[in-house]
């Protein structure tokens, strides 16, 4: 997929905010702390609603995207594990590739900020829409008898939705730094929809009885 | 009392990853299965309360969701069915420096370890009780469990039981647990944030997880559309907690009750008998 543009590096490097140092507590609501000084006590936060503290500064939306990248990468690597433990390996194999993928791209993001060590999370946590990151596919999206023509069908619902997410964020963004390191994550997540369509249209279509075991779990008559 | 206290705000980097607390064996759960993210939030929540994998223990009966002693690196019982706590309160009695968490499904916990469910409650030990609710019998292929809709139609169970459903939580609450909870599989972070603070909370947690089952229960791949953070934050007022929960549609999630009552822990040391004791009384 696309590697990064230096125009972002560019408004990453102009924003003028200090790297965060390593992460000292591990993530979680009740020890996690803010990478950078907080806002003022009392300060109305300038944008409300999911992810809304990402459209404050570039260093936090490249915190959002880090995390995004990471946690997702993360379930492609839990969801290649699980497929080799029921003997899917094409799918299996899939799900590492994208593994690979969203870790380089986190990895990319890492190496922009010139940050040694993963963001801290924000003191209130990553603020979603749902639960997870918008590119983070959901536990029970598997079937043991899954295709790979379904592995990347959850892909390319992950891409879409991390396409809205920067989308939302870009549209959210008062800062121009902001807005424009947004729309260039909105244009990359854009990019990927597409080789993601490509890569669908040439892999085989599952046949329309592929969940069909001769000996299902579940029985009937 | 073992309870382990919440950090200080400047406290020191965890030194344990999550990854510390996983065990070799690769789970065998189906793939989809919720079970597998309650697992990572398991090993979150050690990771976030920084405690050493030899200082903790984890106990189960039998049933798909009791199969995570295994899956952790810490001590482990896989014990019998539904009498996982009955075996988890005699190790935290016997050494009350372990944490002591215990895993559960609906029917290990509420049909034949019902009756330890209750009496857990009331005596209050210092336990973390995380039940995977699936609301079937996963493992022995899918037949309604405690938790199971009475309409709930299936080959096993033709027209659904017509039974009504036992509500964990209110029961928990008007047994004595001195902590109510419900996760839902789906929010593996959330869920570990959680069952960290359970396991902070002194005395008898229960943490309720809804874990989709998706080989017997695919249905149950909706309930992500359906939960939603509880809009209320936990009381310790129990009446309080169960009004709410008598009238809460079973999708709110977040911690519900948290009470002060002190655990039971028998006093150590003297008077203690040992195994040798015992067996002179039975000497001939
Ligand atoms: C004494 C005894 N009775 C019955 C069984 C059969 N059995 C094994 S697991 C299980 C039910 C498990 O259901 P649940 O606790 O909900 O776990 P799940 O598999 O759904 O996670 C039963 C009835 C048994 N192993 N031992
Ligand atoms: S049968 Fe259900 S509970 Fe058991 S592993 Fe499969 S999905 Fe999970
Ligand atoms: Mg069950």
């Amino acid at each position: 997929m696309s590697t990064r543009k230096p125009t972002r590096k560019r408004a990453a490097k102009t924003a003028k905010r200090p790297a965060p140092k390593p992460v000292k507590q591990p993530a979680g609501k009740a020890v996690a702390k803010r990478a950078e000084a907080p806002p003022r006590r009392g300060a109305a936060p300038r944008t409300r609603g999911p992810g809304a503290d990402a459209a404050r500064s570039v260093a936090e939306l490249m915190s959002y995207a880090y995390a995004l990248e990471a946690e997702a990468a993360e379930r492609y690597a839990e969801f290649a594990e699980v497929m080799e433990a029921h003997n899917n390996r094409e799918v299996a194999e899939l799900f590492r590739k994208l593994a690979r993928i969203e870790h380089k791209h986190s990895e990319q993001i890492l190496e922009e900020m010139g940050w040694t060590s993963p963001p801290r999370p924000p003191s209130t946590g990553y603020r979603w829409e749902g639960p997870e990151g918008p590119e983070t596919a959901d536990i029970t999206d598997l079937h043991y008898l899954m295709q790979p023509y379904h592995a990347l069908q959850i892909a390319l619902h992950n891409e879409k939705r991390a396409e809205k997410f920067f989308a939302s964020l870009a549209r959210k963004a008062t800062a121009a730094s902001v807005r424009k390191a947004a729309t260039e994550f909105m244009d990359e997540e854009t990019e990927h929809v597409r080789l993601i369509e490509e890569w669908l249209a040439r892999t085989p279509k599952p046949a329309k009885d592929w969940a069909l075991d001769p000996d299902p779990p579940a029985y009937h008559d | 009392m073992s309870a382990v206290p919440a950090p200080a705000a400047d406290a020191p980097k965890s030194a344990h990853t999550a990854a510390d607390y996983k065990s070799d064996y690769k789970p065998i759960w189906c793939p989809g299965c919720g079970d597998y993210s309650v697992l990572s939030s398991f090993t979150k929540a050690f990771a976030i309360l920084d405690l050493a994998p030899e200082r903790i223990a984890v106990v189960s009966g039998i049933g798909c969701s009791s199969r995570i002693p295994a899956y952790t690196s810490c001590y482990g019982f896989h014990g019998v069915h539904g009498r996982s706590l009955a075996a988890a309160t005699g190790l935290k009695l016997a050494r009350p420096d372990l944490t002591v968490v215990v895993a559960s499904g609906d029917g290990d916990g509420y049909s034949i370890g019902g009756n330890h469910f209750l009496h857990a409650c009331r005596r209050n030990a210092d336990l973390t009780y995380v039940v995977m609710d699936n609301h079937v019998y996963g493992m022995t292929k899918g037949q309604p469990s405690p938790t199971t809709e009475p309409d709930w139609d299936s080959k096993l169970s033709p027209g659904g039981t017509g039974l009504r459903s036992f509500n964990p939580l209110v029961i928990a609450l008007a047994a004595g647990a001195n902590f109510v909870a419900r996760a839902f599989a789906g929010d593996p972070n959330g869920t570990a944030e959680i069952i960290a603070e359970a396991i902070r909370t002194p005395g008898f947690s229960f943490v309720e997880v809804m874990s989709p089952c998706v080989t017997f229960r695919p249905e149950q791949r909706e309930w992500k559309h359906h939960v939603r953070p509880s809009p209320v934050p936990a009381t310790d007022d129990a009446a309080k907690a169960a009004r709410r929960l008598m009238t809460d549609d079973g999708f709110n999630i977040g911690v519900l009750y948290k009470g002060d009552r002190p655990p039971y822990q028998p006093p150590m040391g003297k008077g203690r008998k040992t195994p040798a004791d015992l067996e002179r009384g039975f000497a001939i």
